[in-house]
C-alpha cells in the first residue's frame, strides 16, 4: 500500500511538471467538439440529437493522445525497469500507474464532458447521469488504454496502432455510456446500463493489471 | 503425472509438419465434398422458404462463414494463450496462421450478409444491426492483431505481445456481442443453437449442417496449409527444412 501511494504521488508530480503535455488532450477534446457544429448544421434540435454521441467519441479519441506519459517516458529513461526489479508486485505498480494516469488525464473529462454537452443544448437534467456514467466507464477505459500502451511500449512509434487495438474493445463502454445518458434525457430509469458499466469497471480493474503487467514484461525484455 | 508421447511430439516442428502433410488431403477433400453436396442439396434439394422464397438459400453460406470466423478467433486466442503460458513456439505458429483466415471469413460473412440484407431488409448495410456491428468489430480485432504483429521486428516478441491481445480480445468478445445485442435489433434470432427443437424443418436443416461441417473442415485444411508454411519459415535454419526445400524428404 505504501508503495502504491508512493508511485501514485511520484507520477502525479511528474505529470504536473509537464503540465502542457497533460493539457494537450483536453485542448484536442475541445477542438473536436467544436468541429461538429461547424460541419453539421448548428440548429438546436439537431445538436441535441447528436450531442451525447459527439462528446463521448471526442472523449474517447482525446484519451488516446495522453498515452505517452503512461509507460513510454518511464520505459525510455529506465525507471520502469527499476520498478519491475523492485520487490513490489508488478501488478500493484501497474495499477498505481494506471490510477495516477486516470487522476490526471481522464478524470478531468468527467467535468469537461458535461460542460460541453451543455453547449449542445442538452437539458441539464441529463448531466448528472452523463457525469456518473463517465465516472463508471473511465476506469475500464484507463485499463484498456494502459493495455494498448503496454503492448506497444517497445515500438518506436506506437501511436497510430493503439487506436486500432483499443477502440473496438472500447465499443461496449461507448454503447452503455451513451445509452445511460439517452435514457436519462428521456426520463427512463438509468440503473441498467450504469450497473453494466460498473460491472465492467470491476472486471477491468481486477483482471486488467496482470495482463498489462505481462505485456510490459515482454515489452521491456 | 506422465504425459503421453504424442503430447510431446506435438511440440516438435518436423513432426507437426509431417502430421499436417498427412492430414491435410483428408480434410481438404472431405471439406470440398461436403461443401459440394451441401451446396447442391441446399440450392436444388431443399424446399423454398415460406416467407423469404428462394433468397433464403444464402443460409447455406452466410451463417457458416460467420461461425468459422468466430471459431478462428477462438483458435487464435487459445493457441496464443498456450504459446504464451508454456512457451511453445508451435502454438504461436498456429495462432498466426489462424488470423488471416479468420479475418477473410469474417469479411465473407459481412459481404454475404450484405447480399442477403438487400432483398430481405431492403438495405445492404444497417448501422443499427447488432450482428453486423459485432462482426465488424471482430474484423477490426483481427486487423488490430495483424497490425500489431506486423509492427514488431522480433518474431518472438511479436508472438507473445499479440497473444496477450488475442486473449484480452476473447474476454471481450462476449461483452461486445451482448452489448450490441441489447442495443438494437433487426437480425433474426438464433434458429439452430436453441435448447429446444431447431426452428427450421429437417429438409432445410440437414444441408445446413452439412455445410457447417464442410466449412469447418475447409477451415482446418487452410489452417494446416498456412501452418506448414509458417513452420518452414520459422525453422528455415534447421537441417530438415533445408533438406525438404532442396528436394530430399526430411
Amino acid at each position: 500500500m505504501g508503495a502504491f501511494r508512493a508511485i501514485v504521488l511520484r507520477d502525479l508530480r511528474v505529470a504536473f511538471r509537464r503540465w502542457s503535455e497533460v493539457a494537450n488532450p483536453f485542448v484536442f477534446f475541445a477542438v473536436v467538439v467544436a468541429l461538429f457544429p461547424l460541419s453539421l448544421s448548428p440548429s438546436a434540435p439537431e445538436l441535441r440529437s447528436i450531442g451525447v454521441g459527439v462528446v463521448w467519441i471526442a472523449a474517447l479519441l482525446s484519451s488516446l493522445l495522453a498515452l505517452d506519459g503512461l509507460f513510454r517516458n518511464d520505459a525510455e529513461d529506465g525507471s520502469l525497469e527499476q520498478l519491475l526489479l523492485s520487490p513490489v508486485p508488478f501488478g500493484v505498480t501497474v495499477l498505481a500507474k494506471i490510477a495516477a494516469h486516470w487522476l490526471v488525464s481522464v478524470l478531468p473529462l468527467v467535468l469537461l464532458v458535461p460542460l460541453s454537452a451543455l453547449s449542445f443544448r442538452l437539458p441539464a437534467s441529463g448531466l448528472p447521469t452523463l457525469a456518473f456514467a463517465l465516472l463508471l466507464a473511465t476506469p475500464s477505459l484507463s485499463v484498456l488504454l494502459a493495455l494498448g500502451a503496454a503492448l506497444t511500449v517497445s515500438l518506436k512509434r506506437g501511436g497510430a496502432i493503439i487506436g486500432l487495438l483499443i477502440l473496438p474493445l472500447a465499443a461496449p463502454l461507448l454503447i452503455f455510456g451513451t445509452r445511460a445518458t439517452d435514457f436519462a434525457l428521456h426520463g427512463e430509469p438509468v440503473a441498467g446500463p450504469l450497473y453494466l458499466l460498473a460491472a465492467m469497471a470491476a472486471a477491468a480493474v481486477s483482471l486488467g493489471p496482470p495482463a498489462v503487467a505481462a505485456a510490459l514484461k515482454v515489452g521491456l525484455e | 503425472m506422465k504425459l503421453p508421447r504424442w503430447f510431446h511430439q506435438l511440440g516438435s516442428p518436423p513432426y507437426v509438419y509431417r502430421l499436417a502433410e498427412r492430414l491435410s488431403p483428408w480434410l481438404g477433400w472431405s471439406g470440398c465434398l461436403l461443401i459440394a453436396v451441401g451446396a447442391l442439396w441446399g440450392l436444388f434439394g431443399a424446399p423454398p422458404d415460406f416467407r423469404q422464397g428462394e433468397v433464403y438459400r444464402i443460409i447455406y453460406i452466410h451463417p457458416q462463414t460467420s461461425y468459422v470466423g468466430m471459431m478462428a478467433y477462438v483458435v487464435m486466442a487459445v493457441a496464443g494463450a498456450v504459446g504464451f503460458i508454456w512457451r511453445i513456439k508451435l502454438a504461436h505458429a498456429v495462432a498466426v496462421s489462424a488470423a488471416p483466415i479468420g479475418a477473410s471469413f469474417v469479411l465473407c460473412s459481412l459481404i454475404t450478409g450484405a447480399i442477403w440484407g438487400r432483398p430481405t431488409w431492403g438495405t445492404y448495410w444497417e448501422w443499427g444491426d447488432p450482428r453486423i456491428m459485432s462482426q465488424t468489430l471482430l474484423l477490426f480485432l483481427f486487423l488490430g492483431y495483424l497490425a500489431l504483429r506486423a509492427s514488431f521486428e522480433d518474431r518472438d516478441k511479436a508472438d507473445r505481445v499479440s497473444a496477450i491481445l488475442a486473449v484480452v480480445g476473447v474476454v471481450n468478445i462476449p461483452i461486445i456481442h451482448y452489448s450490441v445485442e441489447w442495443w438494437n435489433s433487426l437480425h433474426q434470432g438464433p434458429s439452430i443453437t436453441r435448447l429446444d427443437e431447431p426452428a427450421i424443418h429437417a429438409s432445410m436443416l440437414v444441408p445446413f449442417l452439412i455445410m457447417v461441417a464442410g466449412f469447418t473442415f475447409f477451415f482446418y485444411w487452410l489452417l494446416l496449409n498456412r501452418l506448414q508454411g509458417e513452420i518452414v519459415e520459422r525453422e528455415r535454419d534447421a537441417r530438415w527444412v533445408q533438406e525438404l526445400v532442396s528436394g530430399g524428404r526430411p
